[in-house]
């Protein structure tokens, strides 16, 4: 049988951001994707050259639009073990409540895109009304809806007043309601099921060897997240990692549902265990000579920063693996023998956000 | 089908969304939106533009001017956090689209020489120079981009 080459994007419908895929085909039959990456490289790392070490922290938010708070927070984690700073305990914790409801409305923004890529365009609406609400929360509470910029090296810069914790905690009650209401369609409806289950399967030993990262790991059954590593104020929360053993779509998709009711759970607890205290201590000098490595669970995965301080207030080196770049090589692992009109489903559910990968 | 209980109540409620510009929401108090400065209070003492991110702000201590460029601005609110003299704030709604590409710039009175050191960091030493004669704040859009 012959083998036809189709172009799968930088540009598709379904792709929010530009990636590439060679796929031979064979009969509607994917046979290889070969990937091409680099459309939206924008050099950020370098710019610790020009940039102060507290200005770098906004770069590093512009790193990936949907999960900012947390790039922002494993910058800030790094460069506060370089100086060896204590931040309080406030501030860790108000950390933990923004990232979380970063991870919630990052979910929730892939919810909607996945159903969108299997055509139930109605569900897509639900879960970014949900969405909305979220996205008032970032908005009423830190002045900005998407990049927050709240974190400082040191602490953080916007606090979370009783009445603020009162409506947030009546909000996330609302919103998870809403959430719940659709549960029952993302995963046990007809037509969901039919384009997601036993589709683009990855197995545990695949995932495992293959180097995956986040709710693609989990979906395989690893039970693998950074927060167990208890960063930040993880260490206060009660959290466990969420598994799925399907290695499907269907898997990747419930392991971020639920995920985003976990999030909503842990908000509660951040905001119950929300201690009194300075929001931020004063930073004085400039990073020492020296290396650090800061690793962080981002909604797609574990990301990496690692940073090397010579002293002036320039650092010498930034270098960031965002979860991503680690997905690709499961990506095509699952993308052969699939057929052609499943590559969009398929693609989608590693949540690729190539914007991060390319930096 | 699981979904037809969602879809019958969405038939029966309004819409979510609403007719936006016509029905604008209420701002949020806390939201970083236009950023506003009181040129009277202004000590040129440059902090701003040490500490914006972006560097989209520019200050002349002799001639009296705060020049900032709208494009580059990435409403961060650093140059806010950091005014010793609170004379910059951001207001809680956005900016109306510009038409052209202009920078903003704003005419002040500059600070007499010696003095005081305003800033922690102290500016080059500003040589002795005239007075100018008291300008009152005006916002003085100008045509073509800086640099």
């Amino acid at each position: 049988m012959a083998i036809t080459v189709i172009p799968f994007g930088p540009q598709h419908p379904v792709l929010p951001e530009p990636i590439h895929l060679t796929l031979k085909v064979e009969d509607e039959i994917v046979k290889e994707a070969i990937p091409a990456l680099g459309y939206v490289h924008r050099g950020l790392e370098r710019l610790v050259e020009i940039r102060d070490y507290h200005q770098m922290i906004t770069v590093c938010e512009r790193v990936c639009g949907i999960c900012s708070m947390i790039h922002g927070t494993c910058y800030s984690q790094c460069i506060e073990e370089l100086m060896d700073i204590e931040v309080t305990d406030r501030a860790k914790m108000l950390r933990v409540i923004w990232s979380e409801l970063h991870r919630m409305h990052s979910h929730l923004l892939w919810l909607g895109l996945f159903a969108d890529a299997f055509g139930f365009e109605a569900l897509f609406m639900q879960f970014w009304k949900v969405r909305e609400r979220i996205m008032d929360i970032n908005e009423a509470t830190a002045g900005s809806r998407v990049i927050v910029s709240v974190n400082i090296i040191g602490g953080v810069r916007a606090d979370l007043s009783p009445e603020q914790l009162r409506w947030i905690l009546s909000e996330l009650d609302i919103a998870e309601k809403e959430i719940k209401d659709m549960q029952n369609t993302i995963m046990n409806d007809y037509t969901v099921k039919t384009r997601t289950c036993g589709i683009g399967v990855l197995s545990y030993d695949q995932a495992y060897e293959l180097g995956a990262a986040g709710p693609t790991l989990r979906g395989s059954g690893v039970a693998s997240d950074m927060r167990m590593n208890g960063y930040g104020a993880y260490g206060e929360l009660d959290i466990e990692p969420i598994i799925e053993t399907a290695g499907d779509c269907w898997a990747r998709c419930t392991v971020r549902f639920r995920e985003v009711l976990q999030s909503i759970d842990l908000v509660r607890q951040a905001i119950s265990k929300l201690p009194e205290g300075e929001l931020a201590v004063k930073v004085k000098g400039n990073p020492p000579e020296g290396e650090v490595y800061a690793r962080v669970e981002q909604p797609r995965g574990e990301c990496v920063y690692y940073i090397k301080g010579n002293g002036t207030k320039n650092l010498d080196r930034l270098r960031i693996r965002t979860p991503t770049f680690a997905n690709i090589p499961p990506l095509l692992t699952m993308l052969p023998e699939c057929e052609l009109a499943d590559v969009p489903v398929i693609v989608l559910s590693i949540d690729p956000c190539i914007s991060c990968t390319e930096r | 089908m699981l979904f037809t209980p969602t879809v019958i109540k969405n038939l029966l409620k309004k819409p979510v969304t609403r007719k936006y510009p016509y029905e604008v929401r209420e701002p949020f108090p806390n939201f970083r939106g236009e950023l506003v400065i009181d040129i009277d209070q202004c000590i040129f003492c440059g902090m701003c533009v040490r500490k914006c991110p972006c560097q989209c702000i520019e200050v002349d201590k002799e001639a009296g001017t705060w020049a900032c460029d709208l494009h580059e601005c990435i409403s961060c609110g650093y140059c806010r956090d950091h005014c010793p003299t609170k004379c910059l704030s951001m207001k809680d709604t956005h900016r109306k689209p510009l038409l052209e590409k202009t920078t903003w710039i704003e005419q002040g009175t500059p600070p007499k020489p010696k003095k005081k050191v305003e800033a922690p960091k102290a500016e080059t030493k500003v040589e002795a120079k005239k007075e100018k004669p008291e300008v009152e704040k005006k916002a003085a859009p100008q045509k073509g981009g800086k640099k």
